[in-house]
């Protein structure tokens, strides 16, 4: 019988081949967006993860409280041993440290005047360590657009876009007006060694990156770090953990009543980013709900439609001694097998297109001028193991459903009446 | 013993309409016996078709009792009154109702196939089916490409491919043309020398009354006469 059905759906396009298309196009929305969905928020939590939330992060309690005005002051201390002791207790875990700092970007001319200034942010991580991970983490050899990455200890980067603003070359001196974490002015000087590109409007506006251990000599932060972050070792977020991991820290380490004790936050607790996790699940979920409601009518009316004008059909098959459930069963046989072809063609296709737009991905650098949030320029999608059933699923239930509203009303039919309206 | 297939006692068929009732059959005695070529004649609206479709078990009667093949189609259920048309009894129709999409030997093994029978016992089937109705050349064919007669004799092969005791024509000859009724109407009568078939036909067609064995007139939901014409002749 079902050999008989397939036949039937290969030999009769207007059976087979509208439904197949408003599945694979359902389904292909459904993956497509998903995908796209889940790479353009997947992108932001990373890059919100690598750049500054790490998957959880430890700050003083009251340079939290204070966190978007980088408040070194108030800094860890004794940064080492509270590390020794993370790594102890946290083994899946992998501490880095952080200091960000703003100032004003001075760069000299040939006598030592000042030629140019500008404000930048300031990012200092582990770059010269044997075995750092950071410079990859903040995607920085992909984005150096001139030069290299520092070597040694002196040598920084600063976006590009602030170089050709300024007319800086690589191996200029520049200066830094900023003020040690004890509050005195200092005006460091380094080499520029490269410029860099975020791809991130805030940053290439006006960034410098140098090393950790630059950083503490040059603001007096000696073994002392504005943030301490980690990832977990995985290279995947696990919420739940970083969760369970914040709890505990908080229990054994933070205290209310003193403003330097270490505090522990996940990433998901980074407010704005919490919004916009629950927004993707969220939209996701509604996604997927709407489509299988908007399928299912229009598969419902479909199948209505194909049942009218398979009624002689039908007719003819209860003639023939099969029974009205039976018709029934098989109609819904058909679905599935309908359902299943163009649920197979849409994911295809949705998982091909996303995977095309992973690899290159849209820039839309030239709308986002004026952006100040931390955010990428080029989204991309992502093709992850969901993927490959959350348009499927519902791409069947779908045509099942709608077949099944359509293939009951000829079931709840009296056979005679049926067979009257049949025609026949 | 009774050797009647076909056994209808006082059978009245009432349907709803609006608020009362439109009596289609009313008190109809009839009986058939295996091997019968009888004819339902009349007028539209004599209650032909309401009468095949109560034979047929598609449904059943508002009062009196209408037992086929030994069995009372009023106590039938959906699936015994759909296993009886499956192994018991054919269908022929005005318009054939061949499934478009579908070849004439798949046409013709579509009632074999609610049977579970094996497909080799399935395939030497249908093909003697085709043979009686002289279609083996055309088992590949689609329904459009074969005439109207051909399209019948397909039909005829259709429900003939299961061997039941009883088949039911309605109007089997009305999209035909003389020649092609002819020869329909004598490859029936041939199944039913030769196999013991009884034909229950539903007709206003003259050449279709020629070949009948028995001829029951129905007006208005009553049977008026009821002769075996070769007796007559």
């Amino acid at each position: 019988m079902i050999k008989f059905l397939i036949k039937g759906i290969l030999r009769d396009k207007s059976r087979s081949l509208l439904p197949v298309i408003v599945v694979s196009l359902g389904v292909f929305l459904t993956v497509f967006m998903s995908g796209w969905m889940k790479g353009v928020f997947g992108d932001m939590i990373d890059m919100n993860a690598n750049y500054s939330m790490g998957h959880v992060k430890i700050m003083t309690r009251a340079y939290a409280e204070n966190e978007e005005q980088i408040p070194n002051d108030l800094a860890l201390l004794d940064v080492s041993s509270l590390t020794e002791k993370l790594n102890k207790e946290y083994p899946d875990l992998e501490w880095v440290r952080r200091i960000q700092f703003g100032g004003l970007l001075d760069v000299p001319d040939a006598n030592g005047e000042t030629r140019a200034q500008g404000p930048a942010a300031g990012r200092a991580v582990d770059l010269l360590s044997a075995g750092s991970k950071e410079a990859e983490r903040l995607n920085i050899p992909k984005s150096i657009v001139k030069g290299r990455l520092p070597q040694k200890q002196g040598e920084v980067l600063i976006s590009h876009e602030f170089a050709e603003r300024f007319g800086v070359e690589l191996g200029d001196d520049i200066s830094i007006l900023g003020s040690t974490m004890y509050g005195s002015m200092v005006v460091p000087t380094f080499q520029v060694c490269g410029t860099i590109n975020f791809g991130m409007a805030m940053l290439d506006r006006g960034a410098i990156i140098m090393d950790i251990t630059d950083a503490e000599l040059a603001f007096d932060m000696c073994d002392a770090a504005g943030e301490l972050l980690a990832y977990f070792k995985s290279g995947l977020y696990d919420d739940e953990l970083a969760l369970a991991i914040r709890e505990d820290f908080n229990n054994k380490y933070s205290d209310e009543a003193d403003e330097f004790s270490p505090q522990m936050v996940r990433l998901r607790d980074e407010a704005t980013l919490k919004q916009y996790l629950d927004m993707a699940d969220n939209m996701s979920a509604m996604m997927v709900s709407i489509f299988v409601i908007a399928m299912s009518i229009v598969l419902w009316n479909t199948g209505l439609l194909g049942g009218l004008r398979r009624y002689t059909e039908y007719g003819v098959r209860l003639a023939l001694g099969e029974e009205k459930g039976h018709i029934f069963r098989t109609i819904i046989y058909e679905a599935v097998i309908i359902g299943s072809i163009g649920s197979v063609v849409g994911s295809a296709l949705g998982i091909g297109v996303s995977y095309y737009l992973q690899e290159n991905g849209i820039d839309f650098s030239a709308m986002m001028e004026n952006v100040t949030m931390m955010m990428p320029t080029v989204y991309r999608a992502k093709v992850t193991p969901e993927l490959f059933y959350i348009g499927f699923i519902p791409g069947l239930l779908a045509m099942t459903l709608g077949n099944a509203l359509a293939g009951y009303a000829i079931y709840k039919r009296k056979t005679a009446q049926l067979f009257k309206e049949l025609e026949v | 013993m009774n050797d009647m297939i076909i056994e209808l006692n006082q059978l009245t068929k009432r349907f709803p309409v609006g608020s009362g009732f439109f009596t289609a059959l009313t008190d109809i005695n009839l009986e058939f016996g295996k091997g019968e070529f009888a004819g339902l004649v009349g007028p539209s609206g004599s209650g032909k078709t309401t009468l095949l479709n109560i034979i047929g078990s598609l449904d059943v009667p508002s009062d009196g009792s209408a037992t086929v093949m030994g069995k009372s189609i009023a106590s039938l259920n959906q699936k015994q009154a759909a296993n009886l048309r499956n192994h018991n009894i054919g269908f022929i129709f005005q318009t054939y109702n061949l499934l478009p999409v579908y070849t004439v030997y798949e046409n013709v093994e579509f009632a074999l196939l609610l049977q579970n029978m094996s497909t080799n016992e399935r395939r030497k089937a249908v093909m003697q089916a085709l043979e009686w109705v002289g279609l083996t050349d055309k088992e590949k064919s689609k329904p459009s490409m074969l005439s109207g007669g051909e399209c019948q004799r397909v039909a005829i092969a259709r429900s003939m491919v299961k061997k039941p005791e009883i088949v039911l024509a309605d109007e089997p000859t009305a999209n035909l043309d003389s020649k092609n009724s002819h020869h329909i109407l004598q490859t029936m009568q041939k199944l039913n020398e030769e196999l013991g078939v009884t034909f229950i036909f539903s007709t206003h067609d003259e050449k279709v009354m020629q070949y009948l064995k028995r001829k029951i007139s129905l007006a208005d939901g009553k049977v008026v006469n009821d002769e075996l014409v070769s007796m007559l002749q």
